[in-house]
């Protein structure tokens, strides 16, 4: 697996919304090199006749019937919110974005 | 000089890619028990889980998940044996979670297609629309952007969600790029929505209403000269809310391309927002930079595995395809193609053959209700069906057929019902509307006619048969207009000596 570069933390960093400084960017850098590399040797003994595992248990198809059942009130799910009106949540203007 | 369509299509061969996001119709959400009822007020159909609280646990609705396979098997798809939804993430507050539970590299369904059939220059033609895939996802939030002029996003200074629709069942239906359309590639996205919204409609798995939003199109196209074999930057028009808007957005969207070509410029890859007003599209989100949602496996869903006998018993269960179904129908009723288009457009294909069905004559269950009961709607300004039921229709034109109700009568009896008088029997009897055929009934109101105008009738009795109208008059006042009016001539004449020229 290749190596995690400082640009890539700091891509995903972007993407995660979590401001890093540069200092930090360094560190988990190298953080994240030391658990690829752990992981690394768990992919040495995945080989292709076992098939990879999302989930700790071996269930599928685990359905719930199409029934309704009673919800928040909207008081109650605005209750979180920091910010409302008119019986929606209330967010800051969405820049750059369409 | 600028191109216009026609400039453009000879020049350019556009290239279609078309994703229909659909949704489901089932009673509670995706992944949590809430209702999904339309137009319900703002946050009142939310919970932990839609609301994506720290702690909550989705659950799959099984039902959304058989109605995607349904979906799958009508486009002739295949159902793959296991498939896994996963997390795309991505900051934007329409969705709570600050992801969307969709599926990625394992969709449910794969590898369909469905033909669509269109009119060319030289007659019907059919295109193959190959389906790449059939995913299931949950719908987003609505949002309500304030200040501003335009009421769009830029100059908002804030935004207002609503989350009742964030986690409603999703499926997209995304076909592989549909090349070799050329001039017609607006009519064949048409076709295809069109036939698509059809087969969903008769799978009873969505109520595909797009001006709601229950059936939502997004039209990609690229141009390449033709004969390059080359494949142009695509575009993706969205917002595009009926099955006309899919065909003027692309007849826009591809003489704005072949504009830009001509001039020299670019295409620029990203997603465009179709004006219903103008019919033009308008510039959005650039998607120059390679959208990164990191998808990664649902951790707190387990697969879909569906076994084999289950996709059996929900094949059995599918429908016949529309547009198969309708040409069955116009051989069957023996109706031309201007006939079945108008049965077709009003939506009242199922119930003129359930109205058949229930026995009623098939020329009589077509005219009424294309005629009469439409015309009633079109004043009231709801559909048809929701003004009468074919049980009722059908029980009407039995009495037609029978004699017992004129047509003049039958209009009666089919107002009285709409109007909320009750079945077709409370009607009549009500407004004591049934036919007068006992003939031993209307020989006495003959008799009666006679008597009062002697001369007249001596007249028929010496040949002129004409004068036998005012005596017709008569009886038909006398039965206040119930009797039929060619039966009491009969009669009448029969009785006058003039019988063998009753007709």
């Amino acid at each position: 697996m290749a190596a995690i570069s400082r640009d890539d933390v700091a891509h995903l960093a972007k993407l995660a919304r979590i401001e890093m400084t540069p200092a930090e960017l360094d560190h988990m850098a190298s953080e994240l090199e030391q658990i690829l590399g752990a992981v690394k040797r768990v992919q040495e003994v995945a080989t292709s006749d076992i098939a990879p595992t999302s989930h700790p248990l071996s269930m599928s198809n685990v359905f719930r019937d199409d029934v309704v059942k009673p919800s928040l009130t909207n008081d109650e799910a605005l209750s979180g919110a920091p910010a409302q009106a008119e019986d929606r949540f209330k967010v800051p203007q969405i820049l750059g974005e369409e | 000089m600028t191109l216009d369509y026609k400039g453009a299509t000879e020049k350019y061969e556009p290239t279609l890619g078309l994703e229909v996001h659909v949704e489901l119709n089932t009673n509670s959400k995706m992944f949590c028990s809430c209702a999904t009822e339309f137009g319900a007020s703002p946050n009142t159909q939310t919970c932990p889980v839609c609301l994506g609280l720290p702690g909550a646990l989705p659950v799959v609705n099984g039902k959304a998940i058989e109605s995607t396979i349904l979906i799958g098997l009508a486009l002739n798809c295949s159902i793959a044996p296991y498939s896994r939804f996963a997390r795309k993430n991505y900051f934007y507050p329409d969705m709570p979670k600050n992801f969307q539970t969709s599926q990625y590299d394992e969709p449910i369904c794969v590898d369909g297609y469905l033909d669509v059939e269109i009119e060319t220059d030289d007659g019907p033609k059919t295109f193959r629309v190959d389906i790449e895939r059939v995913h299931m996802e949950e719908d987003t939030g609505k949002s309500l952007h304030v200040g501003g002029s335009t009421g769009r996003i830029h100059g908002a200074e804030y935004s207002l969600l609503d989350y009742n629709r964030a986690g409603i069942p999703l499926v997209e239906i995304v076909t592989r790029i549909i090349p070799g359309t050329g001039k017609y590639a607006p009519q064949v996205a048409r076709a295809y929505v069109t036939q698509l919204r059809d087969i969903l409609r008769s799978l009873g798995v969505s109520d595909v209403k797009m001006e709601q939003g229950s059936l939502r199109c997004d039209a990609n196209v690229s141009l390449a000269p033709i004969g390059s074999g080359l494949l142009g930057t695509r575009s993706e028009t969205k917002n595009v809310n009926s099955l006309r808007s899919v065909e003027r957005a692309l007849t826009g969207e591809i003489e704005r391309q072949a504009n830009r070509l001509e001039a020299g410029e670019r295409i620029i890859q990203e997603t465009r927002h179709f004006l219903e007003e103008s019919g033009l599209t308008r510039p959005g989100r650039s998607k120059e930079q390679a959208e990164d949602y990191r998808y990664f496996p649902e951790p707190d869903l387990v697969p879909v595995t569906p076994d084999a006998k289950w996709i059996e018993e929900l094949r059995a269960k599918l429908p016949e395809n529309p547009a198969d179904r309708r040409k069955r129908l116009q051989k069957e009723w023996n109706v031309p193609d201007s006939e079945m288009n108008s049965l077709i457009n009003a939506e009242l294909v199922d119930v003129v053959e359930e109205t058949i069905k229930l026995g009623a004559e098939p020329t009589r269950a077509r005219t009424w209700w294309l005629g009469e009961i439409s015309r009633l709607a079109n004043e009231k300004e709801v559909a048809p069906t929701s003004l009468i039921t074919t049980a009722f229709v059908a029980e009407i034109i039995a009495l037609i057929t029978s004699g017992d109700l004129t047509d003049k009568l039958a209009r009666q009896v089919v107002e009285g019902v709409v109007n909320g008088e009750g079945s077709p029997k409370d009607v009549i009897e009500k407004r004591g509307l049934k036919v007068v055929s006992d003939d031993s009934a209307l020989m006495v109101a003959i008799e009666a006619a006679i008597a009062a105008q002697p001369d007249t009738a001596e007249r028929i009795r010496g040949g002129n048969i004409p004068a036998a109208g005012a005596l017709i008059g008569a009886v038909m006042k006398a039965t206040g207009g119930q009797a039929d009016a060619a039966k009491v001539r009969e009669l009448l004449l029969r009785h006058l000596g003039q019988g063998q020229e009753t007709r």
